[in-house]
């Protein structure tokens, strides 16, 4: 009676402990960023252009989004499509479902500079896109399609049955069922793979040095060579010679990922299940 | 006149023989009910009328079933089956939309898209399902904060806005209290008048209560099939009797 208790007593202080350092050890990384950047951000940052004088992030954020709204735009068509396919049309346990669904296992497993050597060899050289916005997009988007297509399959999957009864039950063709009834009820669960998807797109490096490049400026065309953001803060902190604008980055990078992420939100909640 | 002719049946799942030798003649304009213990085949006969079998992998059946006079499985598009024969599920199957698109989903589907034409299907459907004087000021509000019994009667007005012929409910009010269960029962007297409805049910009260025709399931066989009256007071089938004086199921 008396172990048992203290066990209780134990296991809520290990519980509480850790629930203290997670929240601690993100409250202690924010708030290291803010009190290095905040005093560093001047308007001189957000000047159009970049020069060794003024290591502008202005580039570098246009970059960004620029780079985040080409990958989703080339992955999430595929993705989502895929995994309609492999819940609603393909046969349950066939060959390719496994195969596929193996596949993007093992894709999502690899690291991203693989991606990025990949990258290197086809889009770059073999293709002769260079350095470019289009090559770092297109690699990125390899690499977050396994993310986008096996959440999408699980919102999907997460649909009641019930509810495709219900439609064919009315005259509704498959087609119809899925466009009306299924993907409108998945969208808040593929909205959250899209997130998830955003934050690695946007956190992404080394894929990116080498199918992106690392020069700072606003793309005149998709084939211009790009830094993002996280690329830029990567090589401020290299040269050594400007951290306190690192830092200042890294702030203007940590509110983007939460403008994103607010957003996403509002979106699911304003398109969502009612 | 009959509304479904059912000709030597037989259903399989896999290597489960589900239904067999089944021959039946459902009159149109009439209540009949499927009754029987778990499994004997009920649900399984009432989902080959509107073909919703066909969304189970390794079903296959011999036999054949008309639609007044029409071979549903040979001559009949299934959507187009499924549009004169409606369904009403055990449990209330609403989309997550609004009250009024979850009507409008069905005549949609069906070509029908001018505004003041799905007005007047919704509000006439809410009404043949006695639900339009509770919902009529909130038909933009979504479908699912309706209660348990007025979501069933929901589901029944979506099956009548696409004005089909007949009407198959499985179980509808297993998952109701006496008082919705009372009122769907109501209903259901009040559409016959328009409707061939063929219901299943595991309640036997309620089969003698509404039904005019009632056909008793075991093993996946009818053991017998009569009007109701006649059916639950002079049964022919031994097998009949124990059931319905409740000595087994």
């Amino acid at each position: 009676m008396k172990n048992q208790k203290n066990f209780e007593r134990i296991m809520g202080i290990l519980t509480w402990g850790a629930a203290a350092l997670t929240l601690g050890v993100l409250a202690f990384i924010i708030g290291f960023i803010l009190f290095k950047g905040v005093p560093h951000l001047k308007p001189s940052l957000i000047a159009f252009s970049y020069n060794s004088e003024n290591v502008s992030l202005m580039p570098g954020l246009i970059s960004t989004i620029l780079m985040t709204l080409l990958s989703l735009a080339i992955s999430v068509p595929v993705g989502v499509f895929a995994a309609i396919y492999l819940t609603e049309y393909a046969k349950r346990g066939s060959k390719l479902v496994s195969l596929v669904r193996l596949t993007t296992e093992t894709l999502s497993g690899i690291p991203s500079i693989i991606y990025g050597l990949f990258g290197l060899l086809f889009f770059v050289t073999y293709l002769g896109w260079g350095f470019s916005l289009l090559a770092g997009a297109f690699t990125l988007s390899i690499m977050i399609l396994p993310l986008i297509m096996r959440s999408c399959e699980e919102a999907i999957h997460s649909v009641p049955d019930v509810l495709r009864e219900g439609a064919f039950g009315l005259g509704a063709g498959k087609l119809r069922t899925i466009l009306k009834i299924v993907l409108p009820s998945a969208l808040p669960g593929i909205f959250a793979g899209i997130i998830l998807a955003i934050g690695r797109i946007v956190g992404e490096t080394a894929a990116l040095i080498y199918t992106a490049g690392t020069v700072a400026q606003i793309p005149k065309s998709p084939l211009s060579s790009v830094r993002t953001l996280s690329v830029h803060m990567y090589a401020l902190s290299g040269e050594g010679l400007h951290t306190n604008e690192s830092y200042a980055t890294a702030v203007v990078l940590l509110l983007v990922v939460v403008a994103i992420n607010t957003l996403s939100a509002k979106i699911v909640k304003s398109i969502g299940v009612k | 006149m009959d509304c479904f002719t059912i000709d030597d049946l037989n259903l399989y799942y896999g290597g489960f023989h589900a239904l067999k030798n089944i021959n039946l003649e459902i009159e149109a304009g009439k209540i009949t009910s499927f009754i029987g213990p778990s499994g004997c085949g009920k649900s399984s006969l009432l989902k080959t009328l509107n073909r919703m079998n066909d969304l189970v992998e390794d079903c296959r059946l011999t036999g054949s079933i008309e639609l007044f006079g029409e071979d549903i499985y040979k001559d009949m598009d299934v959507n187009t089956l499924r549009k004169r024969v409606g369904m009403v599920f055990q449990k209330s199957n609403l989309f997550p939309m609004s009250i009024y698109d979850n009507i409008a989903f069905g005549p949609r589907t069906h070509g029908v898209k001018a505004k003041y034409a799905l007005d007047e299907i919704v509000e006439n459907s809410l009404r043949s399902a006695a639900l339009w004087d509770e919902v009529k000021d909130r038909l933009k509000k979504p479908a699912l904060a309706l209660s348990g019994g007025q979501q069933q009667r929901l589901c029944i007005a979506r099956a009548l806005a696409i004005s089909p012929e007949v009407l198959l409910m499985d179980e509808p009010t297993s998952a109701l209290d006496p008082i919705s269960t009372g009122k769907i029962e109501e209903l259901v007297l009040t559409l016959k008048k328009d409707y061939s409805i063929i219901m299943v049910t595991h309640n036997m009260q309620q089969a003698t209560r509404i039904s005019d025709k009632t056909a008793f399931f075991l093993f996946g066989e009818v053991i017998e099939y009569n009007n109701t009256d006649r059916l639950f007071s002079l049964p022919q089938d031994k097998r009949t009797e124990d059931y319905i004086t409740g000595r087994f199921g």
